[in-house]
């Protein structure tokens, strides 16, 4: 897809993640604008995914482990073609399919049942490592958060992945800078980040805007480093695009209201 | 009348207890804002310890801040429990360590956040655990009541707090370990904890304008139990009612149940979470889809008197 489209898309899913949550009185948009530059060149251009098919046991995977994210992932896979935007409307509703946190067992298009933090990407090593394991082709792709990777398992997870040597395996890190309670300095600081995930043994690659549709391309087309687990740090802005949620802590999860949201989607129009 | 979730009254019952006692510490893992730690970080930010996203973490840290001396106080989501229950289990519980846990947003009525979040089990994993006491506060008042209560037992002791607001009733006298009679009956008696005080109480209203006079006994305290006041309501009303908003299989119901065994049980009956996982919606559809309503309740206790 061309990057002028691709851009439009991520608008589209900015919307989307407007609506759904503005409809709900409900949900996470701050840490879902973070991200979904990334979700959609993964979804559109990079991921060898097809709704049409959507149980291909061949097709690339991928796992929001940051599950709060989920309208960003929601907006993606609604554009993408598994489902219809009617489903916005039953966003965290009762027998929605569109749960709080992606829900395997309800909604299409869903690789991993998550929400609880750190284990998204303990779930997508496991899949590159059975991936191998069984001959299986496909790719898998996680993204995880800063504040997430204070987990130990986040940890865990990265030490296997280098021991298993699984360069089918794409952690992306949306590096926002903050979670709830604060900025990640504030709550508990992660030090250098960079330094950590390659004394992990990941081939990293760091996005200067992650934000930037180009960069993120140019960072998940880059050819596989064999025998190692690639991470991609994406510098990002919490609440991207929507100017009074930008660098916001307050707008991890809560939602706009009605004149809110119109605001927002005016900003993102086009 | 007033309502208040009980992780408001958890949050103020900390700043209380803080000003009481400066051993006391509180840790919280990025959640400050839900189980309303942020109130005591703001009245003692040198007494609060954020640990980040690291519930496991925060609970051996706890364990060994309890070595000094210290009263640490760990505060995230009950769902976490599970996260954290070696750590609980072998960090505290084993070595019998002086550490409390404040854990919130028990149950369906969390709401929106869905099934991923609402913990059905905490109950179950807590009440196993040798030296560990277990409260379920019904409200803001009997929340105060357990958290003073806790500071002052020498061991661990699990607190389940709700998100949802809910009444608050007259305070109520308090002794650890023992049941609270709501009201006196003789046609059934209802057991319950917890936030379904509210909708327990409702159904008791629906039976009586039908004629049916139900006895409702309320536990602030799950372990230690009070097999006796227990074993004195079902040897006097025969049918036994259990409501919890928690899983039907090791919760408050099994609790009745191992108590009351042999002592002259008619009828028993577990309400709650039919070993199902919740999902998103607003408290209140959550309540009807999972037959918790007082309405509910009372049709299902008429129908199986
Ligand atoms: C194990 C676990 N602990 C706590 C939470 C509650 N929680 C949801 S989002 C969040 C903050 C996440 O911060 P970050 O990973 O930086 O996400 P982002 O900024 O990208 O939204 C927390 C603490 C959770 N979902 N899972
Ligand atoms: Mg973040």
């Amino acid at each position: 897809m061309e990057l002028q489209a691709l851009k439009q898309k991520a608008r589209a899913v900015r919307r989307d993640i407007i609506t759904m949550t503005a409809k709900a009185g409900a949900g996470h948009p701050g840490g879902s604008l973070s991200c979904t530059d990334a979700l959609v060149a993964l979804y559109f251009e990079v991921m060898n995914v097809n709704p049409e098919n959507e149980k291909d046991p061949n097709r690339d995977r991928f796992v929001l482990s940051k599950g709060h994210a989920a309208p960003a992932l929601y907006g993606t896979l609604c554009e993408r073609g598994y489902f219809g935007p009617e489903e916005f409307d039953k966003f965290r509703q009762l027998h929605g399919i569109l749960q709080g946190h992606p829900d395997i067992k309800k909604c299409p298009g869903v690789d991993a049942s998550t929400g609880s933090l750190g284990q998204g990407i303990s779930i997508a090593v496991g899949m590159a490592l059975g991936a191998k394991h069984t001959g299986n082709p496909c790719h898998v792709y996680t993204v995880i958060g800063d504040g997430e990777s204070q987990e130990g398992l986040v940890w865990e997870a990265s030490m296997a992945a280098a021991h298993y040597k699984l360069d089918n395996l794409t952690v992306i890190l949306d590096h926002n800078g903050m979670q709830i309670d604060g900025t990640n300095d504030e709550v508990m600081s992660l030090g250098d980040i960079k330094a950590k995930a390659l004394a992990f043994g990941y081939d990293v690659i760091e996005v200067e805007d992650g934000n930037d549709m180009q960069q993120v391309l140019d960072a998940l087309k880059a050819p596989a480093c064999p025998g190692k687990p690639r991470y991609i740090l994406l510098n990002t802005l919490k609440g991207k695009g929507v100017s009074f949620m930008e660098g916001q802590v307050g707008w991890h999860g809560k939602a706009p209201n009605a004149e809110q949201a119109a605001q927002a989607l005016k900003e993102l129009e086009g | 009348m007033e309502k208040k979730a009980v992780r408001v009254a958890y949050g103020e019952a900390l700043v209380k207890l803080g000003e009481k006692n400066d051993k006391v510490v509180v840790l919280d893992a990025d959640l400050a804002a839900a189980t309303m730690t942020n109130a005591f970080k703001k009245a003692y930010p040198d007494r609060f310890y954020d640990c980040g996203i690291a519930e496991a973490n925060m609970v051996d840290m706890a364990a060994g801040m309890s070595t000094m001396g210290l009263i640490p106080f760990c505060s995230t989501f009950a769902v976490f429990a599970g996260r954290n229950y070696d750590q609980i289990r072998n960090g505290v519980c084993y070595p019998k360590f002086n550490v409390k846990f404040g854990f919130s947003h028990a149950g369906i009525t969390l709401g929106e956040d869905g099934g991923s979040h609402q913990a059905i089990e905490d109950l179950a994993l807590m009440r196993v655990l040798p030296g560990m006491t277990v409260f379920v506060p019904s409200d803001a008042n009997e929340c105060y009541q357990c958290v003073d209560a806790a500071a002052k037992i020498d061991g661990p002791v699990y607190i389940r707090t709700a998100r949802l607001a809910s009444p608050v009733y007259d305070p109520r006298p308090f002794t650890v370990g023992k049941g609270t009679v709501i009201k006196d009956g003789k046609d059934c008696v209802i057991f319950t904890c917890g936030i379904m005080l509210e909708h327990t109480l409702e159904a008791v209203d629906l039976l009586s304008q039908q004629g049916i006079d139900a006895a409702l006994v309320s536990f602030h305290t799950l372990k230690p139990f009070d097999e006796e006041l227990a074993r004195e309501y079902t040897a006097k009303c025969k049918k036994v009612f259990t409501v919890e908003e928690h899983s039907i299989i090791g919760g408050l119901g099994d609790t009745v149940a191992s108590a009351v065994i042999g002592h002259g049980v008619e009828k028993f009956m577990k309400i709650g979470i039919n070993d199902v996982f919740g999902q998103s919606g607003k408290p209140a559809d959550l309540l009807i889809e999972y037959g918790l309503t007082g309405t509910q309740i009372a049709d299902k206790i008429k129908n199986n008197l």
